[in-house]
């Protein structure tokens, strides 16, 4: 009995450190999906879009066969500002009522070594679909105080605005802009 | 002429009134459309909202006196020899002209409030957020002002042109009388005709 007791605890061990998915913690906000983009090239604006959801497989001894997938409600995007956001969900930007939603789908995990990787996928916004590449940081993971394994990644990419068909004129320095990711997901 | 109107003339404020707001309401619509198109560079991507907010508050305030006037004035009757479905066409458009302004200013104020951001009149006072935070409140309010202005200029067309016939076809004092000239000494004549 003692003997069994000792191998389940072993095998449980074992599940969390082995591949596994991950749901992404947007119930309890600890994911944050936020993009910056210069304002006349002379500060930084920020927003974010509030609602998504999302799984991803992790596994730290076989990184390599990491994926991500994420759905984006484009309509939830909030930049602190009613009547841009307004604007930004219009025809001239988001085209949300077209385009309501967004989407990631990883292709290529690639790690780098000390917890840096090049996450490779296909982003869907705008109608457009185009790869792009995420530079991604695990931050950390493990068993978390109330029961549950939760793993969390940080990740940095950019692109035109105009790659993906909205090419509203914010003027020469707002071309593009930059997405700062941050995930924290919960083994299912 | 007299404040109050009577059974067969406006009384002034009524007139000031009404003459305040036309160009108010016209110039609102197009401003705002206008103010639609503009890119992020243009001067007036900034100073057109703030003129079309500003002037549009006001309105509201003139808007609500004017009501409240209408409830303690007298309007005068119909001309003599208009058809009963006419006059109540009439009655029927100037009762939606007054909700759909109602309306329409009120879903602004609810877009430039919906963060619970002030609207600014002018420099000179500022209107604070009451109704803010619904889920996309500036959206749907927008769709609504948007919807609701092009109603009422169709309106306000059909308003326009039903004074200009009764001005020139019936040949009558309707809109004379609104713009405060004496009635035509020799109109009764056609009157009859109707």
């Amino acid at each position: 009995m003692k003997k069994l007791a000792v191998l389940l605890f072993a095998s449980l061990l074992g599940a969390t450190a082995h591949a596994a998915e991950y749901k992404i913690d947007t119930k309890g906000s600890h994911a944050f999906i936020q993009f910056r983009i210069k304002h006349l090239g002379y500060s930084w604006l920020y927003g974010r879009f509030d609602d998504f959801n999302g799984t991803f497989n992790y596994d730290d001894k076989a990184p390599e066969k990491s994926s991500v997938n994420v759905n984006i409600d484009v309509t939830s995007v909030d930049s602190n500002h009613a009547e841009r956001d307004k604007h930004l969900r219009s025809a001239d930007f988001l085209n949300v009522a077209e385009f309501p939603t967004a989407t990631f789908k990883s292709t290529s995990f690639e790690p780098l070594g000390d917890g840096k990787a090049k996450l490779t996928g296909d982003l869907t916004l705008h109608g457009v679909t185009k790869p792009i590449t995420i530079d991604v940081t695990n931050i950390g993971g493990g068993n978390d105080p109330w029961g549950g394994v939760r793993q969390g990644f940080s990740g940095k990419t950019e692109f035109p605005l105009k790659d993906f068909g909205i090419d509203y004129n914010l003027g020469p320095a707002s071309q593009t802009v930059e997405m700062l990711l941050d995930i924290e997901g919960v083994k299912i | 002429m007299s404040v109050r109107g009577s059974k067969t003339q406006y009384g002034w404020l009524a007139i000031v009134l009404h003459w305040l707001m036309a160009p108010a309401i016209i110039g609102l619509f197009f401003l705002g459309w206008w103010m639609r198109s503009l890119t992020y560079y243009d001067a007036w991507y900034r100073e057109g909202p703030i003129l079309h907010k500003s002037i549009g508050i006001l309105l509201l305030a003139v808007l609500l006196v004017r009501l409240l006037w209408k409830l303690m004035d007298r309007s005068p009757a119909a001309e003599a020899g208009t058809p009963r479905w006419q006059a109540l066409a009439a009655r029927l458009t100037h009762v939606a002209l007054y909700a759909l302004l109602l309306v329409i200013m009120t879903s602004g104020y609810l877009i430039s409030t919906a963060d619970g951001r002030p609207i600014e009149v002018f420099d000179w006072f500022s209107v604070p957020a009451t109704i803010q935070g619904i889920v996309h409140q500036e959206d749907i309010a927008g769709q609504v002002h948007k919807f609701l202005a092009w109603s009422l200029m169709a309106l306000v067309s059909l308003h326009a042109l039903a004074a200009l016939k009764h001005h020139f076809i019936d040949r009558d004092a309707t809109l004379r009388r609104m713009l405060g000239l004496a009635p035509k000494p020799d109109n009764s004549t056609t009157l009859t005709t109707q």
